[in-house]
């Protein structure tokens, strides 16, 4: 299956797929997915682009949303945010933009950047910056291969516009989260803005086919869809059973928690155990780590395929919890510095989740 | 808590019957009656009212309250019926929105309900500060267009749940310029956050005014035409009560009262505050929970006819199981359903002389209910009744144990007509309470509630402290409550929801409060 194009009726599927690579966090997907079926249907469908196909020396424009879920509740977006950042950084690189691109692809930020790239006119490429959800803008492909964030534009709802440059990454993200919050709490963003030639070795590749393949198996809705993904993903499924212990707190802004499964049928009398910051990050069983972040944990619901994010999780779901391999640039030892277990405060060595479950 | 003197009439309109008690001053029965549902809904009230005043002699100059749980808005938006034409406002920034009004909305719906739409310029910030000044002209301009033209208003702000200024002052504009006596429905008087969701329901509740007020008051003259001078209640989906002016004002409040009354209704024939209640009916079973006396609600909105609200309606898991479904298959793989005879139970059973096998005749089989005539059951499919029970109470069990939020047993009210079906041992329940009156639980629901009022939004503490923040939520609820019918001196806070604002710092809040307070005293002779 070689997709051009996105149209209105992929929307959905990606919007899946997208919550399936999330590891249950990255936000929400209704609402985008709304918007880029409007958009899509009046612009016509957006083409979906191999970096491969596009000129070198083309920028590539990297769009995201920035800031609470919540919010995103109340103020809707016009859908035209990505035409003034577009504007702004041309001008701060010089140069022509020829694709979109999603910095993240979990969650919501994997569908939005569809409705912009349709208002623009742009194609979609067939990446993105992180293979999955993490929270903050250095967890990303293009951090690890030295590509820097800035200068990064940040827009409200109010045509404001904020950009800047500054020393390093981590600065970046100090400055796009307090410039974010005054603007309130939501806003539009442009970052890691570079050229075909780098994003094709700094970016994952291939993940915007990769959530739409996934999503459609999962779209039959039926007990056969979780299998089906999991065969896509190449995923080992940790458990089916039934959420029977959940816990979740919110500390300084971020959701904080775990979940226990206790098996049914062939996983009968066995527990799993999940931690939860913001995105599904390790799962145990007797105390010996099953999977643990980078690798992507997810939870399914067994009977219909549909995603349960880590706000929806629920005393009585009946799950699938499966984990499949994050992308390889998360697996050495800059990522891993990144984005591996010791990174998000846990006091183990990341094994592969191939290794653990072979 | 306390009750009025007198006695209260309790009406339920559901899809098949309309039920009809009377209850005393100490919530004892008196009597009940029920009459079959009619296509006007009103007929069949006025028929159960009839037939419940004749079962209790003398009632008629005791009866101070008449509480009604009626299906008339649910109706008119799922047929699409009578509904009134709105203009619909957005309050917002930016003012080009990717996601109009009523986009999403079922095409037929939005046809008929919308008039007109804008976007104006205006809204608030999560902390309270405007996002830009309110665009007052292009509201007037609106408004001047649309006056003598749209039926209804409807006016949704970004964060009105934080701020209703913007709201308010739109609502002045409006009667500027359409008239004193426009109808218009602010969102910040109906929900949480969630703007377009919130916008839906507003616009609904703006297209069933006109209904209401049609309703309210035939429903009056109902009463009054049996001679009973008492004041009319309606049920909302909360399990509690509203008068009839707030009813008019927010009729889209009545969607749903029907199982929150049936869990009310559960409450009150056990005397438990916490428990779970199936309702088994003849074709479906739903199951919920009884939280402090009133019916657990969903974390998410509900779905009314296609358009997305942020409603809670009482948290329900239903299947389709109930004694008239039917059974085929073979012992080794007995299918259950999902057809059901329904209402034809007494007609198709085999206990009753019919020709199809159902869940009552295999309930029938095996003794757990005595019904009909079990000689009429062939012997030889003994086993496939059999198999059909054990299977029914599996997925009885798989239900309830999803309703359930934690592992601990709990007891189990059973209900409806249905629930011969449920065994006496279910795996996580520590005992089935059968209660007497079952058949009446949703119009004994209607008639104990009580009024209540809800309050959410986001607040930013600032230089204020959680307490003062939190009692100034309180003190609101406790306002809703008051204007909805209850007795300022005896309201009460049920429950406090705080939930800080994930992404953010911590001194942004979601409070969520509801506050529930017995009908205020009537002097039986308001109306």
């Amino acid at each position: 299956m070689t997709l051009t194009e996105i149209s209105t009726s992929d929307v959905e599927a990606l919007a899946r797929g997208c919550a399936v690579l999330g590891a249950g966090g990255g936000g929400d997907t209704h609402t985008f997915r709304i918007m880029a079926e409007l958009a899509i249907q009046q612009t016509g469908p957006v083409p979906l682009v191999s970096l491969d196909e596009l000129p070198d020396d083309g920028l590539i424009l990297p769009l995201a949303m920035v800031g609470a879920p919540m919010v995103f509740a109340e103020k809707i977006l016009s859908g035209l945010e990505g035409i003034r950042l577009r504007a702004e950084v041309e001008d701060a690189m010089g140069g022509h933009v020829v694709a979109v691109l999603a910095p993240e692809i979990g969650g919501g930020n994997g569908v939005l950047p569809v409705a912009w790239a349709a208002h623009l006119g742009l194609p979609y490429a067939d990446a993105d910056g992180m293979g999955r959800a993490f929270p903050t803008i250095p967890m990303t492909a293009m951090h690890l291969a030295g590509v820097p964030a800035c200068p990064v534009v940040i827009m409200d709802g109010r045509d404001s516009i904020v950009r800047f440059d500054t020393c390093d990454t981590f600065w970046a993200e100090r400055l796009a989260r307090s410039a974010t919050t005054m603007m309130g709490a939501l806003t539009s963003s442009a970052l890691y803005p570079m050229s075909v030639a780098t994003a094709r070795t700094a970016t994952v590749i291939g993940t915007v086919t990769k959530a739409i393949r996934v999503g459609r198996t999962l779209a039959t809705r039926s007990e056969s869809a979780v299998a089906e993904a999991v065969d896509e993903l190449a995923a080992c499924v940790l458990s089916v059973g039934k959420i029977i212990d959940i816990e979740r707190r919110i500390e300084g802004g971020w959701v904080r928690g775990w979940l226990t499964v206790e098996g049914l049928g062939e996983f009968r009398g066995r527990l799993l155990h999940v931690e939860i910051q913001n995105e599904n990050l390790v799962a145990l069983e007797d105390g010996e780590v099953r999977a643990s972040v980078p690798d992507i944990i997810t939870v399914l619901d067994t009977e219909n395929g549909g995603v349960i994010s880590t706000e929806r999780l629920r005393y009585g779901q009946r799950v699938t919890v499966i984990a499949f391999a994050a992308d390889p640039i998360w697996r050495t030892d800059q990522g891993l510095a990144v984005g591996g277990p010791r990174a998000m405060g846990y006091d183990f060595d990341y094994v592969p989740v191939e290794d653990l479950n072979g | 808590m306390a009750s009025p003197a007198g006695l209260r009439v309790g009406i339920d309109v559901g899809g098949t019957n309309t039920d009809a008690v009377i209850l005393d001053a100490q919530d004892a029965l008196l009597g009940k009656a029920k009459v079959p549902t009619s296509p006007d809904v009103t007929t069949g009230i006025v028929g159960a009212l009839g037939q419940v005043l004749g079962a209790v002699p003398d009632a008629r100059d005791r009866i101070t309250h008449v509480m009604v749980g009626s299906t008339h808005a649910t109706n008119a938006v799922l047929q699409q019926r009578g509904l009134d034409g709105v203009a619909v406002l957005r309050i917002a920034t930016p003012v080009r929105s990717a996601i109009p009004p009523l986009v999403t909305w079922p095409d037929s719906l939005r046809r008929q309900v919308q008039v007109a739409s804008a976007i104006v310029q205006g809204g608030f910030e999560f902390d309270r500060s405007e996002a830009l000044p309110l665009d007052e002209d292009a509201i007037r301009r609106f408004a001047a267009r649309l006056a003598g033209q749209a039926p209804a208003f409807a006016v949704a702000c970004m964060f009105a749940p934080v701020s209703e200024r913007h709201e308010l002052r739109a609502e002045e504009i409006i009667r500027e310029e359409a008239g004193p006596d426009a109808s218009i429905s602010l969102s910040h008087e109906l929900g949480s956050l969630g703007l377009l969701e919130r916008e839906n329901a507003t616009v609904l509740n703006a297209s069933l005014r006109k209904l209401a007020v049609s309703i309210t008051s035939a429903i009056r003259d109902a009463v009054s035409a049996q001679g009973i001078a008492a004041e009319t209640l309606f049920a909302q989906n909360d399990g509690t009560l509203m008068t009839a002016e707030f009813a008019e004002q927010f009729p889209v409040l009545t969607i749903g009262s029907g199982p929150a009354n049936s869990i009310r209704g559960a409450a009150y024939l056990t005397g438990l505050e916490r428990a779970l209640v199936a309702d088994i009916g003849g074709t479906s079973t739903d199951v919920g929970a009884l939280v402090n006396g009133f019916p657990r609600q969903s974390t998410d909105g509900a779905d009314i006819g296609g358009v997305s609200t942020n409603f809670r309606t009482p948290d329900l898991v239903s299947i389709a199981l109930g004694g008239g479904t039917v059974i085929a298959g073979d012992p080794a793989a007995p299918k259950i359903g999902p057809e059901s005879v329904g209402f034809r139970l007494r007609e198709e059973a085999l206990v009753f002389s019919g020709s199809t096998a159902t869940m009552t005749d295999a309930a029938v089989a095996s003794s757990r209910a005595v019904l009909g005539d079990p000689s009429r059951l062939p012997a030889a499919s003994a086993a496939l009744f059999a198999a059909a029970l054990r299977r029914s109470d599996e997925m009885l069990a798989d239900v309830i144990d999803r309703v359930k939020l934690s592992q601990a047993p709990q007891p189990l009210i059973a209900v409806g007509g249905g629930s011969i079906l449920a065994a006496n041992q279910i795996p996580g329940v520590s005992e089935v309470i059968r209660p007497d009156h079952f058949d009446v639980a949703n119009a004994i629901g209607a008639a104990i509630a009580a009024a209540s009022g809800e309050y959410e939004g986001v607040v930013y503490l600032g230089s204020r402290s959680r307490k003062q923040v939190l009692e100034e939520a309180e003190a609101r609820a406790a306002e809703r409550a008051i204007a909805a019918g209850a007795d300022a001196d005896s309201v009460e806070i049920i429950d406090v929801e705080e939930i800080p604002i994930g992404y953010l710092t911590d001194t942004a809040l979601r409070v969520r409060v509801r506050a529930v307070g017995p009908l205020r005293p009537s002097d039986g002779q308001q109306r």
